[in-house]
């Protein structure tokens, strides 16, 4: 297990460095050194020595990939490119262009952002699966056909309708709840209940299919008949053996967003309101702020790697067939 | 057992199934008396399984029972409601399956799974029920049975899990067993143990089985009664004695005429030798630990030394996972050997007596090209041998194509197709079509024909049999016998099952983990066995196999 | 008068192109024609193909461009500039623009203003539309009229249906002529099929015939008429949701089907792009290219000759950025698959007749991966065209300036605060984009249960 989670920690390196290979790629290209320096000294008076010694003093000044006048393995240490990821490998962000700190910044915001999407992806499952296993014991009536029928027209609809349409009724017809905004503690429940119930509810109709369809190849599996032979009800049939099995197909899909919790919902936040990490990505693409922007791909990356080692660490206490080794 | 009084457990009366209107069983009518094994058997389509099915009231939701009438102990089945049919299911009546691997929840402990049987039924749970899985885990012959019971599926041998299933269906004793071929899917020296093992628990327990199968050694060894089923319908049934030595129904008497081995050994002539195995090994690596350092390797094929003589049949036997199969792919390149040698000899140039010798594990892919069309192979499985998206010309002309065999004119190559399908017993004009028109049968002769028309010298048979029913496997064996009188073929034929040798084998080599445990003429291995694993392969084949043997 | 031919337009005609070919194709082989048949047969299929088919044509109409000279004459040459066959068409939107919001079928403004009238007084009051409805006399009724205007459509309507039908007959009778007596393939459901073109075919005509006379959909801020919106919108919707799998298509079938068959080292290198790739979010990766596109766009404004061309290069961007982010599940998807075929016999029978890689990939891997293919493609098209929205949104879609639904939706979300609400740009975003995402999610739903024998029913 321990040599299992180490191999994947490795091999996770090659993959950052990837990611961080593709940002760095990316804004070299159109944010050079050169015009950062501009842009920090501001665009009136400057020489080209000052941007010289602009780039000495920030690091700036060392060759992209190679740097052939250094020795050894310093030829490829000493450069910008790993200059800038071994920063990045510390969670070390850095400023951003209006100069705030990006690290602070990001361990500030990530507990709003949590605040909505945890509870938006628990309360989702649960539903998700509830409705799907329902509609599975009714599988091939009509009640099965028409709920199918609502679900495609649900998953039809963008995400952005649910949210104008539930701050018009809510908010701003019914003033149930705050149209946007945020708070700490319990008093910022009043601000979450909305987003929360969109976010649950725009997802029920993929979802709902999904673990429908799970459900169902499962029930056509042989061991089914098994119980079934074995004078099994129905629902001890579908609660005791098809949604465990079920849940190692969910899970693939399911663990692998848990980290990426952390980094909230770029739309959501943005339309309540709420200060979190999605809502600072989406102002930092709005602003063209490519600190922020590489800072969050890259905090992405991790999480989503994170992920993926969790999804397997998970299978072992799910299927006992997995052994890690 | 017999001086219990006979009472009727199961009466079917009349049962008739259809979907969409087309009838699939048709009044099938027989009755199961108290303490009887009673055979139900028929080929594949027969449906044999849709009746056990329909008893359980385990049919699929298209299927619908038209007419008739299932009683159990005298309560007629039909008219439950579902409720309580589930309190007869497992308790009155339980089933096990074919396939013990897959009819098992692979995530649940396999005690538990019994386990459940005793908290629905009979309410028992916790320790008691844990005492009640233990012993019952003992009488079918679970070896450390309080271990077992923590264990799950996939850590069992495939008859362990087949006990597994009937110390399950054992559990609340019911009066009637239904077992649905529930040794088709194991190694023969297994099926002994398990057969032995349900008539062991009958003869304890007095219970009724209803037994289907397809094989007619099993039947011999288990059945009192029997029926024959063939297309919905039940053609014949008697007692088993009387059904062994009168067959009435000229289907039934095919069925047996295929199912008893030929009575005679084919004579050993010496001809030269074709193919020569040298000390075959092919070994897997096992990969561990954190930089994946190869620790082990998995012995597929351990040194194996054969001789393939021309004209003749090899038949190279041995039980799931002796690497049999390995060896037919390692001389066809299609896994890599380790070490040894494949040699073929091949005429020299020009017609001349000088032979060359080749070894195939020693040329590139490009090398071996040329030979490609002297080995060729015919594979088990007819549903997965055939690319469903070409039409039938398209599959044999593939060959002719890329080993540039015969004129290269498409013409031409049609008429060599039509004559090919003909040869194979097919009609020209089947070359058009795909094939998911065909049957299982049809299709084994379809590989045989796209094998065919690259002229091989030897063909590797890798179990072309065992997906076949009784009648078509007799079929398809007779055409394999034909086409080597004809042409010459030398066959390696891969196989688990023993009753074919006599027919098709000049000799045999037995195959164990990896390795060849005895090897000799058919008849000598099969009347005298030396090896104690002949001895026990021989000795587990069913009485009608045995009986029969010159 | 000259053709301009923008790049998205060359791409979307060589995609029609490749669908021609691909139904010819299908017409020869027999094993495809009766999968087509089946999936046709379900009534909910065919009325959704005709709806996709009625926004593909709308499209098509969208991406053919001509270039109108300057005439000389001052009064024509407003018209100077680039204009699609479908702005041509629909030219008398264009050229009645009013001045702010106004509603459906409004006759005067939304909100009031102020006035000055000729004493100088001031008023507030709802001024008259200038196009709007303005053909009324005083007082009659808007409803009365619109009856009187839905006539002439129907009859037209009618018309066309007639002529299709006849067309049909005749076709159906000369096939019918050739198809074999003992043949009993279920009939497609033709009823649902000239339903459903009746429908689409009236409303579109009678919208049409009113346009002339109301703002059908109202007016947004800038007085632009809503209808002529969500029509041009249709073809960036469309575009994206098809032009992008023609980008990813190429990258994940020889990606997936190398990582799969090749296995070792390939797989390796395969494997390990798509993760590194699959790791970044999806919006953010797609975010940074756009930015990055932007930053190259202004900084070379003179590559573009006009506003359409630098919109559309920028759509173009999109749809590639999709494309090089939106491969991997694919890609993932024909690799599990050919690991999987490349086990099966039938293959080891083409290596036993030493056929190489290219061989057995074309012959035997390919052909049975299509259908996979085929899924994957009918159910990325309403995934896309929902991204579409969202990315526009987030200030990383289409040029503001294209005409699309998530600009539209952009845009209603400030018209929502006001009092009273504007909601007709919503609701016709709304209306368009569900009906082309609800048909296709409908057809892709029936292209699966048909394609894919593995899915449970």
């Amino acid at each position: 297990m321990f040599a299992y989670i180490m191999r994947r920690v490795l091999f996770a390196l090659p993959i950052l460095i990837g990611v961080n290979f593709i940002t760095f790629a990316l804004f070299f290209m159109v944010n050079t050194p050169e015009d950062m320096a501009r842009a920090q000294l501001g665009a009136k008076q400057t020489t080209p020595e000052m941007i010289q010694s602009w780039k000495v003093d920030h690091g700036y000044d060392k060759p992209l990939f190679f740097n052939a006048d250094a020795p050894g393995l310093a030829k490829v240490q000493d450069t910008l490119f790993v200059q800038e990821s071994m920063k990045l490998f510390v969670f070390d962000f850095g400023q951003s262009d209006s100069g705030r700190q990006i690290t602070a910044d990001v361990y500030e915001r990530m507990w709003p952002s949590l605040a909505i999407a945890l509870p938006t992806f628990v309360i989702g499952l649960v539903t998700n699966i509830a409705l799907a296993l329902l509609i599975v014991l009714f599988r091939g009536s009509a009640l099965d056909t028409a709920t199918m029928m609502v679900a495609v027209a649900i998953m039809s609809i963008s995400g952005l309708f649910y949210i104008i349409a539930g701050q018009v009724l809510f908010s701003k017809v019914w003033h149930w709840v705050p149209i946007s905004g945020y708070t700490e503690g319990w008093e910022g429940f009043k601000f979450l209940i909305l987003p929360i119930f969109i976010g649950v509810f725009s997802g029920i109709g993929a979802g709902m299919r999904w673990y429908r369809s799970i459900f169902l190849e499962e029930m056509n599996k042989d061991y089914i008949r098994t119980a079934r032979a074995k004078g099994l009800s129905d629902l001890k049939v579908l609660f005791g053996h098809v949604l465990q099995n079920g849940m190692l197909p969910i899970l693939t899909g399911v663990v692998v967003v848990i980290p990426t919790l952390f980094m909230g919902s770029l739309i959501m936040e943005s339309f309540f309101g709420i200060p979190g990490l999605g809502s600072y990505t989406l102002d930092a693409i709005n602003a063209q702020d490519f600190g922020i922007v590489k800072a969050m791909v890259f905090l992405g990356s991790v999480l989503y790697i994170i992920g993926l080692i969790l999804t397997d660490i998970s299978y072992t206490l799910f299927d006992p067939r997995v052994k890690l080794a | 057992m017999m001086a219990q009084a006979l009472s009727t457990v199961l009466n079917i009366k009349n049962l008739s199934i259809s979907v969409n209107d087309s009838p699939l069983i048709k009044d099938v009518s027989f009755s199961i008396e108290s303490g009887e094994i009673f055979a139900l058997v028929g080929e594949s389509g027969s449906g044999k399984s849709l009746t056990s099915l329909a008893i359980m009231r385990l049919l699929p939701e298209a299927l619908q029972v038209t007419a008739g009438q299932i009683s159990l102990n005298q309560t007629d089945l039909f008219t439950l409601p579902e409720y309580q049919m589930q309190k007869i299911r497992g308790k009155q009546v339980a089933m096990i399956f074919q396939e013990p691997m897959t009819s098992l929840n692979p995530v649940m402990k396999v005690g538990e799974q019994v386990a459940e049987v005793l908290r629905v039924h009979l309410k028992i749970r916790g320790k008691l029920a844990r005492q009640k899985v233990v012993s019952l885990f003992e009488e079918v012959g679970l070896p450390q049975a309080n271990d077992r019971y923590d264990w799950f599926p996939h850590q069992l041998s495939g008859g362990q899990m087949q006990r597994v299933m009937i110390a399950m269906a054992l559990a609340c004793e019911p009066d009637l067993l239904i077992a649905d071929e529930p040794t088709t899917a194991l190694d023969v020296t297994i099926q002994a143990q398990v057969l032995e093992l349900l008539k062991t628990i009958r003869d304890r327990r007095g219970l009724s089985i209803l037994f289907i199968t397809h094989d007619m050694g099993v039947v011999n060894e288990m059945a009192d009664r029997v029926a024959v089923m063939k297309q919905g319908e039940i053609v014949e049934q008697a007692d088993k004695e009387h059904f062994f030595s009168h067959p009435q129904h000229p289907y039934t008497q095919q069925l047996l005429a295929d199912a008893i081995p030929k009575q005679s050994f084919k004579p050993i002539i010496d001809t030269k030798s074709l193919l020569q195995i040298n000390d075959l090994k092919v070994h897997f690596p096992v990969k561990k630990g954190l930089f994946q350092r190869t620790v082990g390797y998995v012995k597929a094929v351990n040194g194996v030394t054969l001789t393939i003589k021309k004209g003749q049949t090899l038949a190279l036997v041995g039980e799931s996972g002796s690497g049999k199969s390995t060896i037919g792919q390692a001389i066809l390149k299609l896994v890599n050997s380790t070490s040894g040698s494949v040699n073929f000899s091949s005429p020299g140039e020009g017609g001349s007596n000088i032979e060359s010798i080749v070894d195939f594990t020693a040329l590139t892919e490009k090398q071996m090209k040329p030979f490609r069309k002297k080995v060729q192979v015919i594979f088990q499985d007819p549903f997965s041998a055939l690319n469903p998206r070409m039409t039938i010309s398209e599959i044999i002309r593939e060959g002719m194509n890329s080993l540039q065999v015969g004129s290269p004119n498409k013409k031409d190559q049609d008429a060599r197709i039509e004559e090919l399908l003909e040869q194979v017993g097919l009609l020209a004009e089947h070359k058009y079509r795909f094939p998911h028109e065909f049957s299982g049968g049809q299709r084994q002769r379809i590989g045989i024909a796209r094998a065919l028309a690259v002229e091989p010298e030897l063909i590797i048979c890798d179990e072309p049999t065992s997906a076949l029913d009784v009648t078509v496997r007799a079929q398809v064996l007779n055409l394999l016998e034909e086409l080597q009188q004809k042409y010459q073929l030398s066959f390696l034929f891969i196989t688990h099952d023993l009753s074919i040798i006599p027919a098709i084998a000049h000799e045999v080599a037995v195959m164990k983990e990896g390795r060849i445990v005895e090897q000799g003429s058919v008849e000598q291995v099969m009347r005298f066995p030396k090896h104690e694993y002949t001895q026990a392969l021989l000795n587990s084949a069913p009485k009608l196999l045995r009986q029969t043997m010159p | 008068m000259s053709f301009v031919w923008l790049w998205t337009d060359l791409m979307v005609w060589s995609l029609l192109f490749v669908i021609l070919a691909g139904i010819r194709s299908i017409k020869h082989s027999e094993q495809a024609r009766k999968q087509w048949r089946s999936i046709f047969e379900s009534p909910i299929a065919m009325a959704s193909a005709v709806i996709l088919t009625f926004y593909f044509v709308f499209a098509l109409l969208g991406s053919v461009h001509i270039q109108l000279a300057s005439s000389g004459d001052s009064s024509l040459d407003k018209r100077h500039g680039v204009y699609s066959v479908l702005d041509l068409s629909l030219m008398h939107l264009i050229e009645q623009t009013e001045r702010t919001y106004s509603a459906p079928f409004a006759t005067h403004e939304y909100s009031t203003s102020l006035n000055f009238d000729e004493n100088g007084q001031v008023s507030q009051s709802y001024l008259a539309l200038k196009y709007g409805g303005q053909h009324l006399t005083k007082g009659a009724s808007i409803w009365l009229d619109v009856l009187k205007k839905t006539g002439l459509p129907l009859l037209l309507t009618f018309g066309i249906m007639a002529l299709l039908l006849l067309l049909h007959g005749l076709f159906r009778f000369r096939t019918a002529a050739l198809r074999d007596i003992n043949n009993k393939a279920k009939t497609l459901p033709w009823k649902t099929a000239y339903i459903s073109v009746f429908s689409l075919l009236f409303l579109f005509i009678w919208f049409y015939h009113l346009s002339h006379f109301y703002h059908v959909l109202g007016t947004d801020k800038v007085g632009q008429d809503v209808l002529l919106q969500s029509i041009k919108s249709i073809r960036t919707g469309v575009l994206i949701g098809l032009l992008t799998t023609l980008v990813m298509l190429p990258l994940a079938l020889i990606l997936g089907i190398s990582a799969g068959y090749f296995k070792g080292w390939v797989d390796d290198v395969i494997q390990y792009i798509y993760t590194t790739l699959n790791s970044i979010p999806g919006v953010l990766l797609i975010a940074a290219a756009v930015l990055v596109m932007q930053v190259i766009i202004t900084n070379n404004s003179d590559w573009f000759g006009s506003t359409e061309e630098r919109a559309d290069l920028r759509l173009l961007f999109l749809i590639f950025i999709l494309g090089l982010t939106s491969w991997t599940g694919l890609c993932r998807l024909l690799r599990a698959e050919t690991l999987k075929i490349s086990q099966v016999e039938y293959v080891s029978a083409a290596k036993a007749f030493g056929l190489g890689p290219f061989k057995i990939i074309k012959n035997h891997i390919l052909p049975n991966l299509m259908h996979l293919v085929l899924i994957a493609l009918v159910l990325d098209f309403s995934g896309l065209v929902l991204a579409e929205a969202v990315l526009s949104y987030v200030g990383v879609g289409v040029d503001p300036t294209t005409a699309s639904w998530g600009n539209m939706i952009n845009q209603a979300r400030l018209e929502m605060a006001r009092e009273p609400m504007v909601w007709w740009s919503l609701f016709s975003a709304f209306v368009f984009m569900f009906t082309l995402v609800l048909s296709a999610n409908l057809f892709s739903d029936r292209v699966q249960t048909v394609l894919d024998p593995r899915r449970v029913h």
